[in-house]
């Protein structure tokens, strides 16, 4: 039976995996290679790596990073963040990565996705896409902070829509969610890294109906992320949300939730998944 | 020592590093004297049936692959590597496969009648029903996991040569086996402790029994 994914994500900085990992038999909780065992050994379907170096001149030790993963990880691994060109791809790609996961780049140059594909296959081109709600009524006044415009953004309906953000969420492209993801998968995306940033950090459960709303339009599965807090979460996001796969971060960093237990879950609620 | 064929296919270091893992040498080549010498050659792949074809052809590789196979040492397969063991594609009409099995390599649909419709490619870990007398599946029990990423899918002429499948809109034959020639439509590289055993399986082949 084909079954829905279950992906821890990690954030890695300069080649060292960061947030901690509370995992009691590592001997070093962030290293990327002993995190990665871990992870596989608990359950996980797949790996994402996402690289939060700020300095694009650190590419080599995320290049290191992944050849050494790949050695001793034998489940599939996405790596994200600054990828910005052919040669980024090429690069993470001949270490052994099985997909690489694009976002700004990709804004700024939809065609990035189409020359990746061509070259490498659609099967390892991620894209990326954080969106967020949009503003309306009060909370829509450009004076306020994000943080200001949330507080008050209660008047949101589905039909208003999600806008897309780069830069890890710093700049509002005025682009419409849903339209950016059937453009991404017509230019050869094979498969969507959605993130709410309205519910990511906090903990009570996934965009629903902004998971539903992109994995009804596109025919490439659909990763959800942001939001998790409990299993009940998972599944939601799994069914009423139709994804394909649902990702966290720190949940499974902190134990908070084990991924085996999550499984089991999702499989007594006849969800399948691989146990 | 294992081979592991060199066409310009992608992400084959994954192989020739699950290969390594399990304690055996592996040499990513296109070098024939080194080819027929191995104790075992792997076919990897992930590409166009069209373009490998090709590929393997402008390096001569399509009569050393024969001619390895005649020897009767174990030879393995993986995704595309299964799919150019055949006589042909769908995904590229008219291209002719290595025709050392028999069988077809068909589109899987995405539409069904009953309205179903199928994200392709078929990307993810699917459950396999394996044939017990396989060597390749040895120790691996039915309804274990492996990871899948295709648009095509096998259906063998000879149902003695299936070793496992899989459902996916339609049944997959997802492994062959025959003698000594061995394939896999999913990525044991890929398919974390599952996988490992089957390679290792293998590994034990060049090591003696199979040769």
């Amino acid at each position: 039976m084909h079954t829905k994914r279950i992906i821890p994500c990690l954030d890695v900085k300069e080649g060292r995996v960061v947030k901690g990992i509370n995992f009691v038999d590592l001997i070093d909780a962030g290293d990327p290679v002993e995190c990665g065992k871990a992870y596989d050994k608990a359950g996980a379907d797949e790996l994402v790596f996402l690289d939060i170096t700020a300095s694009s001149d650190k590419r080599n030790i995320m290049a290191d990073m992944v050849r050494r993963v790949a050695e001793t990880v034998f489940i599939p691994f996405t790596v994200g963040g600054g990828i910005r060109s052919i040669d980024d791809f090429r690069a993470i790609l001949r270490e052994g990565a099985d997909k690489v996961s694009v976002n700004s780049a990709a804004i700024d140059n939809p065609t990035l996705i189409s020359e990746a594909a061509d070259v490498f296959g659609s099967q390892c081109v991620v894209v990326a896409i954080d969106a967020r709600r949009r503003r309306v009524g009060k909370a829509a006044d450009p004076s306020l902070s994000y943080s200001e415009s949330i507080k008050i953004n209660d008047e949101w309906t589905p039909a208003d829509g999600w806008t897309v953000y780069k830069n890890g969420g710093r700049v509002d492209m005025q682009i419409d969610a849903i339209e950016w993801a059937r453009k991404a998968v017509e230019l050869g995306a094979g498969e969507i890294l959605l993130t709410s940033m309205d519910a990511d950090g906090t903990k009570a459960g996934y965009d629903i109906e902004l998971t539903k709303a992109i994995s009804d339009i596109v025919n490439v599965p659909v990763i959800a992320s942001g939001g998790a807090g409990t299993m009940e979460h998972f599944k939601e996001a799994l069914d009423v949300g139709g994804a394909d796969a649902a990702l966290a971060a720190s949940l499974f960093h902190f134990k908070e939730l084990e991924i085996k237990e999550v499984k089991k879950y999702l499989a007594e609620n006849n969800i399948p998944v691989r146990l | 020592m294992i081979s592991i064929i060199d066409y310009d296919a992608g992400n084959i270091k994954s192989v020739e590093k699950a290969i390594n893992f399990l304690g055996e040498e592996a040499e990513i080549t296109s070098d024939k004297d080194r080819i027929m010498a191995s104790d075992g050659v792997i076919l990897p792949g992930v590409g166009a049936f069209g373009v490998a074809m090709d590929k393997l052809r402008a390096r001569g590789l399509v009569e050393t692959i024969k001619e390895y196979v005649s020897t009767g040492k174990p030879f393995l397969g993986i995704c595309l590597g299964l799919q150019l063991l055949f006589d042909e594609s769908d995904e590229t009409p008219g291209v002719k496969g290595l025709g050392l099995l028999e069988g077809k390599i068909k589109r899987i649909p995405s539409e069904y009648e009953d309205g179903t419709i199928l994200k392709v490619p078929h990307i993810g870990w699917n459950s396999i029903e394996i044939n017990p007398s396989s060597k390749l599946m040895k120790g691996i029990s039915s309804d274990s996991y492996v990871y899948f990423v295709h648009s095509f899918y096998l259906e063998a002429a000879n149902s003695s040569d299936v070793i496992a499948t899989t459902e996916y809109g339609v049944r997959i034959h997802a492994a062959v086996e025959r003698g000594n020639i061995m394939a896999t439509q999913f990525h044991p590289e890929k398919s974390s402790d599952v996988g490992l055993k089957i390679l290792s399986n293998f590994i034990e082949m060049t090591k003696g029994e199979g040769k």
